[in-house]
Formats: C-alpha cells, sequence, structure tokens
C-alpha cells in the first residue's frame, strides 16, 4: 500500500503514505504530540491517554488512531492541554513521586512531559501516598513500584524484544499494578542488557540500574539538554493554566 | 504604594529562602516594590498589619505548622506555595507512604532515636518536651491545610524562577510562567 494521504493537524497540512497511525505520522512530520506508554518499537497500546487529538468532535489516542486521508486533527488546543495536564496531573497524585530524590529526576519523561504541558497551578486532587513496595533483590536492578505509572512499556519490551515476559498486569482498576512474573526481581533472569531494563523503556524511575543512580549531573541530563517537544516544528510555549 | 510582603519557612529547609537571595542584584529593585513584613529576612515575629502577598516555604509536620499558615491566611490576600515541600509534603512527606508501616510516625522516630545502628541513647527515650511542637499523625502539604491561591515549583525554585512569578504578582498579572522556568527538582 503505497497511496499518499493528506490531512491536516492544527491546520499544519501532513502528507504521509498510508496506514501509519495519526502519532506516527505527526512524528515524521515533525510535530510533537506528547505521549508516556508509547515508545519506539513497542507496539501502542493506547492507555495512558496524554497523546489524545480530537476529530470531528470525537477525542480518540492518536497512537493507535490511524491517520485517514482529509482529517482535520486538534491536537494543541487549549481543551486538548487541559485534558492532558488533568490526566499526567492525576499520575502525580496517584504514586509517590519525589522529584527531589529521584535518580531519575531531569530525564523522566513524566516530568517532562509535565514542563510540556506547563503544570505549575494548584494541586487540584488529594495526593493518594499509596504505600507500594521496592523490589530490591536483584544484583543489578531495582523497581521502585512507588513511582511506576503502569505505561507497560517494560511489559512489552520484554515480552516483544527480549521474548522474556518478565512482567505483567495485576489487579484492574485503581488497584492495577505491573507486577514481576516470579517472587521477586532476583528470582528471574532480568538482566541488566535487557531492552525492558533499559534505561530509555521505564519513562519514570521505576526501573533503576543500582550503582549509577544520579549518573549525569543537574544541566546535563537527558530532558536538561533536549526538553521535550522542542524539536518539533511547532513549538508550545508552556501558557499560562486557565 | 508598596505592597507588603511576608515570607515563611515551615516543614522546609530554608533553601527556597536562600533560592530567593539568588535574585542577586534585583533586590534593589525589589525593595521598590515590596516592604517585608513577618519574614526570616527581617525576623518580624508577628504580623504589623495585612499583608498583600506571602511566600509559603514548607509544608505541615507539627501544629505549629498548621497554625502557622493558618495566620498567614488569615493575615495576606495571596498566599503562594513556594517549593515541592508546600506543594507536594516534599522530603518530609517520604515519612507517609514510604515507610511502609501501619504507624509511620512512631516507625520514624523509633528508627531516628533507637532503632539506627548509628544513636546513642542509653534511655531509649524519644523527646518528649511540651515546648516541643507536636508532630502531626502525617505530613501535609498547604492546599490540604488552607487555600493556596499559586504555586512556584521547584526544590528549590530559582531565583530567576521566583523573580518572573513575584514581579508578575507584585503586578497583579495574570500569573504565567514559561516551561522553561518549571523545574519539579
Amino acid at each position: 500500500m503505497n497511496a499518499t494521504i493528506k490531512f491536516r493537524i492544527d491546520g499544519t497540512q501532513v502528507v504521509t503514505k498510508a496506514g501509519l497511525t495519526i502519532m506516527k505520522a505527526a512524528d515524521n512530520a515533525g510535530i510533537y504530540i506528547p505521549r508516556l506508554c508509547d515508545e519506539k518499537g513497542l507496539e501502542p497500546q493506547g492507555s495512558c491517554r496524554i497523546c489524545i487529538v480530537k476529530i470531528g468532535g470525537q477525542i480518540v489516542a492518536s497512537c493507535t488512531q490511524p491517520a485517514e486521508d482529509g482529517l482535520e486533527v486538534e491536537n494543541d488546543t487549549p481543551e486538548i492541554r487541559n485534558y492532558r495536564r488533568d490526566l499526567v496531573k492525576m499520575l502525580y497524585h496517584e504514586g509517590n513521586h519525589l522529584c527531589p530524590i529521584c535518580e531519575a529526576s531531569g530525564r523522566c519523561e513524566l516530568q517532562a512531559v509535565s514542563y510540556y504541558l506547563g503544570i505549575f497551578q494548584p494541586t487540584k486532587y488529594p495526593y493518594l501516598q499509596p504505600d507500594r513496595p521496592v523490589d530490591a533483590s536483584h544484583r543489578d536492578i531495582l523497581l521502585n513500584t512507588n513511582r511506576c505509572i503502569r505505561c507497560g512499556r517494560c511489559i512489552r519490551a520484554s515480552k516483544t524484544l527480549d521474548g522474556k515476559n518478565l512482567f505483567g498486569y495485576i489487579g484492574r482498576g485503581i488497584h492495577k499494578q505491573v507486577g514481576v512474573n516470579g517472587e521477586n526481581l532476583a528470582n528471574t533472569d532480568a538482566k541488566v542488557g535487557d531492552a525492558a531494563m533499559a534505561l530509555e523503556t521505564c519513562p519514570v524511575g521505576c526501573i533503576i540500574q543500582k550503582r549509577q543512580g544520579f549518573f549525569a549531573p543537574i544541566g546535563k541530563r537527558r530532558f536538561d539538554l533536549k526538553p521535550l517537544g522542542t524539536n518539533s516544528v511547532k513549538q508550545q510555549k508552556g501558557g499560562s493554566e486557565q | 504604594m508598596k505592597k507588603r510582603l511576608a515570607t515563611v519557612s515551615l516543614a522546609g529547609c530554608f533553601g527556597c529562602h536562600m533560592s530567593f537571595l539568588d535574585i542577586d542584584e534585583r533586590i534593589l529593585d525589589l525593595v521598590q516594590l515590596v516592604e517585608f513584613d513577618k519574614s526570616p529576612f527581617n525576623d518580624f515575629k508577628k504580623f504589623t498589619q495585612h499583608c498583600d502577598i506571602a511566600l509559603i516555604e514548607g509544608g505541615c509536620c507539627n501544629e505549629e505548622n498548621v497554625r502557622t499558615l493558618q495566620e498567614f491566611r488569615a493575615n495576606c490576600d495571596i498566599l503562594v506555595a513556594v517549593g515541592q515541600c508546600a506543594i507536594m509534603g516534599g522530603l518530609p512527606v517520604m515519612r507517609n507512604a514510604i515507610m511502609h508501616s501501619n504507624d509511620p510516625l512512631r516507625e520514624c522516630l523509633e528508627e531516628a532515636y533507637n532503632d539506627s545502628d548509628y544513636v546513642y541513647n542509653p534511655t531509649n527515650e524519644i523527646p518528649n518536651d511540651p515546648a516541643l511542637p507536636l508532630l502531626l499523625d502525617k505530613v501535609y502539604n498547604c492546599t490540604e491545610v488552607v487555600k493556596i491561591d499559586y504555586q512556584i515549583p521547584g526544590c528549590p525554585p530559582s531565583g530567576d524562577t521566583l523573580w518572573y512569578a513575584l514581579v508578575a504578582l507584585l503586578k497583579g498579572n495574570p500569573y504565567e510562567l514559561p516551561s522553561e522556568l518549571i523545574k519539579y527538582d
């Protein structure tokens, strides 16, 4: 299928080959759509809903929605931005996200997306402060589930890239969490070289490689050097939150 | 007329106040714009009159923090939560959930005064003088105690961020932070 389709994102024309998702097409055109559960090389699962866009009055996840000819996609509008902000804020309230003490601070995608969305207004929701376990059993890897946002990137990476199936979802609703397929991580064949354990796979600081915390100084961390969305054609200057 | 500015550090480390001094020579511009009321900067212990803006550093970990915060709410028009401790509890909030205990305050005190290998405490006493403010069951952020009007995130917020936000507030402008000034660490 080599047909070319044309559609618009916030009025900018995007020309792409047919069969891609809206997010892939936007990425190819250099238009940034924020996301947390999607990662290059992994099957999109459309669970975090940060990448939502509006098409004809309908809100859809752009990582799973196929691009079609003639679509008018609303991406960076005040309405969508506010939805995204609320979704991201709720992630902070649901877990224990202590940026000041976190090894992943500065290379954390949750944090970088929050900066991109310009989240700074007074807290709306109560902090749930859940009691979540830390699995330090493995020699080289530490799991701090206080920071898990259940994006499932490690689950998919382990299944499709490593062929190991180390992680899986447990529970439903607000009790849903990512669990280790075994008694603890030490009792699995997890290794530092696994794609699931790579620094880029976990968007937060849940999967941590031991003995290399804070390896980059402040100012030289991943998103200090290149904040999310800044290489895009369209740059959003974090505006005020209404 | 100059606006009146009050500041306070509750369950914080005074880092945000130190960062405030990073506005450097802009402090000369600031004194043209504000008059300091109750604040550690001038060591005023009491409010002299009603204030326009208050900067709150730190959350509430004891009853004195709560009383002070309520006093600030009653005496100031705009309360600004400055830094992660005021916004979400910060480092002190670790004692709420990360202790993994049904009685986190007890466990925190036991660890600090008895159980740790590096503590010499032959009487096994935990400080309990009536002069000490009573600790709360858990650490609360400022929005859980009073209404907070604005937040300046950061640990601490940089001098530039504080200056940017403060000038906007003093001029009565809608408060806007460009994304490069938003930092949570």
